[in-house]
């Protein structure tokens, strides 16, 4: 299958993920939408680590950075951050069961918020929800249902 | 790979460079906020399609109604209006009321979790600019943070980097409203302890910032409260239009704000504050 057409769908999973990440929810469930670039991220870097690496991950966040009007670099340090770990380790991670999986995408978000929090905080005057890490839990809630979601279209579309 | 990191946290912390940048930025990714927003949008027109005769008729009748009232008001309002220039014109103050102003529709789009902020349907190609005053039909919502060529964003005055200079209505007492990072809640920090301020005055814009007019509802005070000993009160407020729930918002223009006008209004107040 050609570059062009495996292009294709990983920039629609971004496109889609980007939709997801700034759809309207009500203000009670805002806080427990999952982080669905973190998940696409994480998932393509894993299964592809030779087509999304790096700079697809700083050119994603920089895009969620506009499309949330938050300071320019944030979400892209991070994301860039996460592929990097994830493409040095990815070896080993695709050995591990997707318990452990779980485990380690609750590990990443939680570090990404974390770090998010304080780049903000360190940028200008912010106050810290106490819903703010809810998402954590949502996210690994949905990681396996979403993880086979994504084998599915990687294996029924043919990326590679 | 990790220079690469540096240079983007280089990038991060010049983000003041990227102010004007960001004009074309936005409107680079505004094709994906428009594809969120189109579910919603779809939503509302349908349920608007599917309203029954009776209730538009109802709807019709109301808001005939309310026209008519407003209307009435109005009559009122351009005598009052030529009055209130004579009257200031003995006072040898002019004050410029700003006239322009634009409906917009909010996109009901997730922004960053740190910050308040709205996603506007109109940018820099119908004139947005930035520092603009935004307001609804209750009070003021907040002023223009970003702008894109057909999207703006509008931070609230509810956000924690906010500040609006304000006066109390009923006595014109100066004061500062800052956000505090809760939907419902601002602080009134720097009031003196001993400052007649009393629980639902409502505040309205000063106007000595010379970015929001002057005269706008802005909160009610809700709870005024000091310890013996204490330089400044404890003044917190509730902002008076709904931020969370407002559709449409009023974009205001400042057009002819002139120094000397600011300079001028600048005096009034503080020879008003001095006399009291």
């Amino acid at each position: 299958m050609s570059l062009l057409s495996n292009y294709r769908i990983i920039y629609s999973t971004f496109f889609l993920g980007l939709i997801c990440a700034i759809f309207p929810l009500p203000i009670i469930l805002n806080a427990f939408r999952p982080d669905w670039m973190m998940l696409i991220i994480f998932y393509w870097v894993l299964a592809l680590p030779h087509r999304v690496g790096i700079v697809h991950a700083f050119i994603v966040g920089l895009l969620l950075d506009l499309l949330l009007g938050s300071t320019l670099g944030m979400h892209a340090l991070v994301f860039s951050i996460l592929a990097y770990i994830v493409s040095i380790n990815y070896q080993r991670i695709r050995y591990f069961t997707i318990v452990q999986t779980t485990l380690l995408v609750g590990l990443f978000i939680l570090i990404s918020k974390v770090s998010l929090y304080l780049i903000a905080s360190s940028l200008h005057e912010i106050v810290l929800h106490k819903h703010y890490f809810w998402s954590i839990f949502t996210s690994m809630l949905i990681w396996p249902w979403f993880f086979l979601f994504m084998r599915f279209i990687r294996i029924r579309f043919k990326v590679a | 790979m990790i220079a690469f990191s540096l240079i983007l946290l280089l990038s991060d912390s010049q983000f003041n460079l990227f102010a004007s940048l960001r004009i074309y930025l936005n409107s680079l990714v505004s094709p994906v906020q428009y594809v969120a927003d189109a579910p919603q949008k779809l939503f509302s027109a349908l349920s608007e399609n599917v309203m029954t005769r009776q209730a538009l008729k109802e709807r019709n009748q109301q808001l005939e109604k309310d026209n008519l009232h407003l209307k009435a008001d109005r009559l009122l309002l351009t005598q009052l209006q030529n009055e209130n220039k004579q009257l200031r014109e003995l006072l040898n103050s002019k004050r410029v009321f700003t006239n322009k102003r634009m409906i917009t529709e909010v996109m009901s789009l997730r922004s960053d979790p740190f910050t308040h902020q709205l996603l506007i349907d109109k940018g820099a190609l119908d004139g947005v600019y930035l520092g603009q005053p935004v307001i609804n039909e209750d009070g003021v919502v907040g002023q223009v943070s970003q702008v894109g060529s057909t999207t703006s964003r509008v931070l609230l005055i509810v956000d924690a980097s906010h500040g609006i200079p304000v006066r109390v209505q009923r006595n014109d007492v100066a004061a500062i409203v800052h956000g505090s990072g809760a939907w419902n809640k601002l602080n009134v920090p720097f009031v003196q302890s001993n400052a007649d301020l009393q629980e639902g005055d409502l505040l309205v814009t000063s106007g000595l910032g010379g970015r929001f007019p002057a005269g706008y509802p802005v909160a009610t005070v809700t709870h005024f409260n000091y310890q013996e000993g204490a330089l400044y009160a404890e003044v917190t407020a509730t902002p008076v239009a709904l931020l969370d729930r407002s559709r449409y918002l009023l974009l205001l223009w400042n057009v002819h704000q002139v120094q000397e006008s600011d300079l001028s209004l600048d005096s009034l107040e503080s020879e008003d504050v001095t006399t009291e």
